[in-house]
This record gives structure tokens, C-alpha cells and sequence, in this order.
């Protein structure tokens, strides 16, 4: 295996992406919307095709923002189905990211002539050629360093998450356990709400564009589980969670790198494998996690059952 | 613009290819909006979408087991085989995470779905740099590719399906009682866990079917939304089922047709869309859950329940300040009936004005007091009877404290059928007083200003 510093930016876009994401995750965990994650990244497609079909260049900036309105009208529309329309709200979630990822697909194939637009890209993103775009060459001790266009986007997100939920913490903690309490105690649960999901659609957006929709997915959801997992504070599940999800995307990328060549194969997608290690973390912490562990409950009910 | 004679072409199936894929489509939708429907009602709609993540893994395995035998990778029931293999793993995968864990459903499907996929993009990478095969093939399991299935992707689309149909027509009482009530099921003595897993089962073989027709993203709304839009329909189980599979069916046949007529259509997405569709006509005109018909009802409710809230204030007023049985004077001053309950101005006013309507009351020298009528007398009657009833109940029978007892009964009086008035009558006759057809309140009233 051979070591670039275009691993080394991978690594930091990598982490900074599944920072960003698992910081939020937390709270989608506790207030039951997982699935959140998936379904904006899926929706934010018709967002992107008219952002393009409408400026004609793939202009990050404005493609950003038509991706973001697309994802917060994603949990707009999944909230007034689910409330007008008395449907599941996992089943109107499901009609919602569908049908505007078909609207999408369907404005890429109309506008094919013009549009350059590659879905595969958005859903697998495309985190090794990251680094090539470079914007930024300060120079620290006497080293130049090149800093890429998404490492700066990324750290940009990621301080603003944490900013986010240090602020906000009480609120969060509240409105996420409790949304009527927090209701009496003058919490607006429902702009809680609408404002944390405009920062999942924003963070989803930032960090697809940068490394895939699929590392979005993962790093919502799965380190904030396995952190679910580890304590019952939610300040150490979020540290936690944090910690899982740069863990996983380091082993990611290095297990990209190294697994496929045990058999002989060529390197893989470091986005899949971001993934893939989250979820071994995961298994991992199930089975053999202190108190919620699955050995655990296991030794504790036959003990009881003695 | 297609000419008239295409139109006529494809909708009477006579293009040997249109015919194929509008075939396929059609009993795709079918059996995905049967399957559908016993997701939503399990509250499970995005298991589909796990599942159908899931089988990435499944199609890259395969292929990759393919091309170590020697072949080229390219046999379609090998590749579907493996993809509802890890389907199934994914699905059991979820069911042990929830009922292992502290972890709650939707944070199980979203780990499986993104671990699953994230493996099947992995491996996919690693197909892609194989010197052997191309993985071209394979990424029509994420997009579809509707308009150019062959005739063996259809054959085995049409085994599936009627695989499927049979199956569920034939477990069709267990399957019910496993979405309406599982404990019941269990306690029975039925194998609930099997069932379930059957179930499961059954969908990822539909979902592994949709996935050449319309791709991995695009079968999860074929499996959502039919059953979505069926439920506003109906509150039974079989009606709501059959008109599911019927839309799924429809979209199916209008999204493959709409696809074969315009250049450039995707067939996939116009199903989606057109599913859509028919789910937000449903969701406003459903006959038995949609919007409209409940905003209806509800404003309906609320004008009985205003016009017997007018009467009984009217009723309760007179009573406090005559004793005789027969009322005479009707007459009451507007600013008492406001003080008698919190309603707004406004909202008395249009009682006021409904009741009238009606001949219960009369306005005899405009705006300040009003009258109540004959009519509006044996009705305030009846109204404040039926209230007084409920309270006696509830103060006999449920024991609501005497304080509450007025509220409680404020909510429940309305829904009080004949029958049922009926029924408390004779069981409370002794607390009425001899010869009045209105029982005393059990509880002081006391007289608005």
C-alpha cells in the first residue's frame, strides 16, 4: 500500500464529513426519524437538476441551495402528508423521497442534451477525486499545504453543526425526549424540528457533493446508534458518536485500500467502505456493548432466570 | 406530439415490445401494491426501502461467484438469487437488531439499509477494476431498465408474481390477523414469527422482480404508495388490498404506455410519478379517510354540537328563572347565552343564525334577545336531557367527580345514539324527577351574566 497526501486529504474529508453528519444523527436517532437521512438524500435530486437547468452551470453554490430547499421541502411535505392525510409517517416519507427522486430523474433524462449531470456521482459521490480541487495553499512551518475546496466546505459545515448543537442542547434534549414538556416550557418543538431538519438537508447536501450520498446515510445514523448503545447521557452519546464516526471513516478509507488486494482485486470505493466499517463497529458494540449489549442481556436473563 | 394510431398501438398492446414491458409493468404493480398493502398496515412501508438497498451486496457477490466459475457474470436468475439472499439476511438483520436492542425499528432499517448498500457500493468498486468483466450490466439494478426487458427477464417476472399472487391469496386470513392484531395471532397459537418472515419473504421476491423493471430507488414507491392511496378508500382490509394492487396495476399500465409514446420517458420514473398521482387525488377525495371528507365531517360535528350547545344554554337559562313546568316567556337576552359557555362572539352568532334557520328560535326585536320557538322548546328539551343523562352516568357508573362531571359530559353527549338514550332512560328513570321529561342537573348550574 502506498501513502499519498491525497489520502491524507481523504482521511480529513472523510472524518469532517462523518463528523458533521453523526453530530445531527443523534437527534434524528432519538426522535425516531432515522430514516430522514436516506429519504433527503434521495429528494434533493430535482433540486439539484433545476438549480443546473436553471443556471445552466454546475455553479456549486447555486446547486447547493437548490438542493438544500428540495431537502428541507422533503420533511415539509413527509410532516403535512403524514398530518393532513393521517398516513404512517415512515409511509409518507416513502411516497415524498420517491416521487421527487423520479421528478429529478426524470428532469436529468428530459434535459439530457444540456444537463451534465451524472446521478451515480450523487449517489456514490466521488471522494477520491476530492482532493485534486484545490483553493488554498498556506504555508505552516515551512511545509506548503494544499488545502481542497471540500475540506474547507466540510469544516465549514462541521463547526457550524457543533456550534448548532452546543447552543442548542438544552433545547434538543428536551424538545427530542419530551416535545410537550418542552412545550410548557416555552421550547418551540416544532421550529426545534424544521430547523434541525434544514441542517440535516444542508449537511446532506455539503457532504454529497463531496463524498457521497452513502456516507451521509451511514453517518446519520449508524454511529449515533452504536453510541445509543454505549451510554444513557446524551452530551457523552453525541462525543461518542463523533468519535465512532471519524473511527469508521479512517478504517474506511484504510480498509479500501488494503481488503480488496487480500484477494486479489484492485482498490474499492472508500465512500462503501466508510459504511461497511461503521456497521462492524456497530455489530460489534451490539454484541459485546457493557450494559445493552446482546451477550449481556443474554448473561443477565439466564442469571435471572437461576 | 405521437400520432393518434401510435396511441391506439400501445394501449391495445400490439408493438411486440411495448406489449412485454406494459405486461410486465402491470403485474408488477400488482403484486407490489398487494405486498404494499401488508407493509402499511404492519407500519412497515420503508422495510421496502431497506430491502431493496439491501440486495446490492447480492447482485455484486453473484456476479463476482459468476465470473470466479468462469462465466461472464451475466445470468439474471443467479444475480437475482443472490440479491434476495442479502435481501433476506438485511431483513432478518433488522428484526434481530430491534428485538435485540435497545434500537428502534427505524434506526434498524436505516443501519441495515446503509451498511448493506455502502458493502454493495464496495463491492461494486471492486468489480469495476476487474479485468474481466464489465459491471455495465449491474447498474440496471439501480436504475431499471423498463423499455429494454427481454423475454427472459419477463418470464421470470411473471414466475415471481404469480408466486407471490398465489401465495398471499392463499394466507390471506393469516396475514390479516398478523397486521391487525399479532398478540391475538400469537396467543391463537399461530407461528406469528414464521409468518412474519413469510411475509417478508414474499415482498423481497417482488422486490427483487421490480428491480430489472424499475430499479433498486423506484420499486420502494411501487411498494409505498399504491397501498397508501388505496387506504383513504376503505377501512376494509380485502377492498383496500384489491384497489391497491388495482392502482399499482394502473400506474403500472399508464407509466409504461405515457413512456412508450415520448422519446425520453423513463419508464420507471412515470410509474412513480403517475402513482404519485393517483395517491395525492386519493388523499384529497378518498371517500372514507380522505381529506376532504374528513374536514366535512368534522365541520358537520361541529355544527351539531354548537346547535345543541345553543339549545341547552337557551333551555338551562329559562330553567333557572322560571320554576313553572310550561315556560312562558322564552325570551333571553343575547349577553346571558354569551356568558353560558366560551364561545366567541362570533360563533354564537352563527348558531344563532343556523338555529333560526331551522324555526328553533326567533329574533323578535333584532340583535339583543331571542326567542325560543315550539319546536326549539321540545329540542332544547331533548338536548339538555341527553346531556343530564350523561352525566348521571357518568357520575353512577364511572365515577367522574360531580366538579368534572359537566365537561366530561359535554364531550361525549354528542355522539349519543337513539338507542343508547334509550337504554340510560330506563336504567336512570328513578333519578328523574316524577312527570318532568328533564332530569334535574345532578350539579349546580351556575347562570351566566
Amino acid at each position: 500500500m502506498e501513502w499519498y497526501s491525497i489520502d491524507t486529504w481523504i482521511l480529513v474529508t472523510g472524518s469532517l464529513a462523518a463528523g458533521a453528519c453523526a453530530l445531527l444523527g443523534n437527534f434524528l436517532v432519538l426522535r425516531k426519524m432515522s430514516m430522514m437521512g436516506d429519504a433527503i438524500s434521495h429528494a434533493v435530486l430535482p433540486g439539484l437538476a433545476i438549480a443546473f437547468l436553471v443556471t445552466g452551470a454546475r455553479a456549486s453554490l447555486s446547486m447547493f441551495i437548490g438542493a438544500a430547499i428540495a431537502g428541507v421541502l422533503t420533511a415539509v411535505f413527509t410532516q403535512w402528508i403524514s398530518r393532513f392525510g393521517k398516513v404512517d409517517e415512515g409511509a409518507s416519507m416513502g411516497i415524498v423521497f420517491t416521487t421527487l427522486f423520479a421528478l429529478g430523474l426524470l428532469l436529468i433524462v428530459q434535459g439530457a442534451d444540456h444537463v451534465d449531470l451524472d446521478p451515480s456521482c450523487v449517489l456514490y459521490g466521488a471522494i477520491e477525486l476530492t482532493p485534486l480541487d484545490v483553493v488554498w495553499r498556506p504555508t505552516l512551518f515551512g511545509l506548503s499545504i494544499e488545502v481542497p475546496r471540500t475540506a474547507l466546505v466540510l469544516a465549514g459545515v462541521t463547526l457550524f453543526n457543533a456550534v448548532f448543537v452546543v447552543a442548542f442542547f438544552k433545547e434538543l434534549r428536551i424538545s427530542s425526549f419530551d416535545a410537550e414538556l418542552a412545550t410548557t416550557m416555552g421550547i418551540d418543538s416544532k421550529l426545534m424540528h424544521y430547523l434541525l431538519m434544514t441542517l440535516v438537508a444542508v449537511t446532506t447536501v455539503a457532504c454529497f457533493e463531496c463524498v457521497g450520498s452513502i456516507i451521509v446515510i451511514a453517518m446519520l445514523i449508524v454511529p449515533a446508534a452504536t453510541a445509543h448503545l454505549l451510554t444513557d447521557r446524551l452530551w457523552l452519546m453525541v462525543v461518542l458518536s463523533v468519535l465512532i464516526a471519524i473511527g469508521s471513516a479512517i478504517l474506511g478509507h484504510l480498509s479500501a485500500l488494503i481488503v480488496p488486494a487480500w484477494f486479489g482485486f484492485a482498490d474499492t470505493s472508500t465512500s462503501g467502505m466508510m459504511a461497511v466499517m461503521a456497521g462492524l463497529i456497530f455489530s460489534t458494540v451490539m454484541l459485546f456493548a457493557p450494559k445493552y449489549g446482546v451477550l449481556q442481556r443474554f448473561v443477565k436473563r439466564t442469571q435471572a432466570v437461576k | 406530439m405521437p400520432e393518434l394510431s401510435d396511441i391506439w398501438n400501445v394501449l391495445i398492446l400490439r408493438d411486440y415490445n411495448t406489449r412485454l414491458v406494459v405486461i410486465c409493468t402491470i403485474l408488477l404493480g400488482c403484486a407490489c401494491g398487494l405486498m404494499g398493502g401488508f407493509l402499511l398496515l404492519r407500519k412497515r412501508s420503508l422495510m421496502g426501502d431497506t430491502l431493496s438497498h439491501a440486495t446490492l451486496p447480492g447482485v455484486g457477490l453473484s456476479f463476482m461467484l459468476l465470473v470466479a466459475l468462469g462465466g461472464d457474470g451475466k445470468s439474471l436468475p443467479i444475480l437475482l438469487a443472490g440479491a434476495g439472499i442479502t435481501g433476506v439476511i438485511g431483513c432478518a438483520a433488522v428484526l434481530f437488531i430491534r428485538e435485540q436492542t435497545r434500537i428502534k425499528d427505524d434506526t434498524a432499517m436505516g443501519i441495515v439499509l446503509s451498511v448493506f448498500f455502502g458493502a454493495g457500493v464496495a463491492i461494486l468498486g471492486v468489480i469495476q477494476k476487474m479485468p474481466e468483466g464489465s459491471a455495465a450490466g449491474l447498474e440496471s439494478f439501480i436504475y431499471g431498465k423498463t423499455a429494454s426487458m427481454v423475454m427472459s427477464d419477463f418470464q421470470i417476472l411473471v414466475f415471481i408474481t404469480v408466486c407471490v399472487l398465489t401465495c398471499s391469496l392463499l394466507l390471506f386470513k393469516e396475514f390479516r390477523l398478523l397486521c391487525f392484531d399479532e398478540n391475538f395471532a400469537a396467543s391463537l397459537g399461530w407461528p406469528v414469527k414464521f409468518l412474519d418472515i413469510l411475509l417478508l419473504a414474499l415482498i423481497t421476491a417482488v422486490t427483487v422482480a421490480g428491480l430489472q423493471a424499475v430499479g433498486l430507488i423506484l420499486i420502494i414507491a411501487f411498494l409505498i404508495t399504491p397501498a397508501a392511496a388505496a387506504r383513504f378508500w376503505t377501512n376494509q382490509l380485502d377492498r383496500m388490498l384489491m384497489l391497491s394492487a388495482l392502482i399499482g396495476a394502473a400506474s403500472g399500465w399508464i407509466g409504461a404506455s405515457l413512456s412508450a409514446f415520448f422519446p425520453r420517458l423513463p419508464a420507471g420514473t412515470v410509474i412513480v410519478l403517475v402513482a404519485a398521482l393517483f395517491f395525492v387525488v386519493s388523499m384529497l377525495i378518498g371517500t372514507e379517510r380522505g381529506v376532504m371528507i374528513r374536514f366535512l365531517r368534522q365541520s358537520q360535528l361541529e355544527k351539531r354540537m354548537g346547535r345543541q350547545h345553543l339549545l341547552r344554554a337557551l333551555y338551562e337559562i329559562l330553567e333557572g328563572g322560571r320554576v313553572t313546568e310550561e315556560l312562558i316567556i322564552r325570551t333571553v337576552p343575547f349577553r346571558q347565552i354569551l356568558g353560558r359557555r366560551t364561545w366567541s362572539d362570533r360563533k354564537l352568532r352563527d348558531y344563532i343564525r343556523r338555529a333560526y334557520n331551522e324555526g328553533l328560535v326567533e329574533a323578535p326585536n333584532k340583535a339583543d334577545s331571542i326567542l325560543l320557538t315550539e319546536t326549539g322548546l321540545v329540542e332544547a328539551k331533548q338536548a339538555t336531557r341527553n346531556h343530564r343523562l350523561w352525566e348521571m352516568y357518568l357520575i353512577e357508573y364511572a365515577d367522574v367527580a360531580t366538579s368534572r362531571v359537566d365537561r366530561d359530559a359535554d364531550m361525549v353527549e354528542h355522539i349519543l345514539g337513539d338507542k343508547m338514550v334509550m337504554r340510560l332512560e330506563n336504567k336512570l328513570q328513578a333519578y328523574c324527577l316524577a312527570g318532568s321529561l328533564v332530569p334535574q342537573s345532578p350539579h349546580p348550574i351556575h347562570p351566566g351574566d
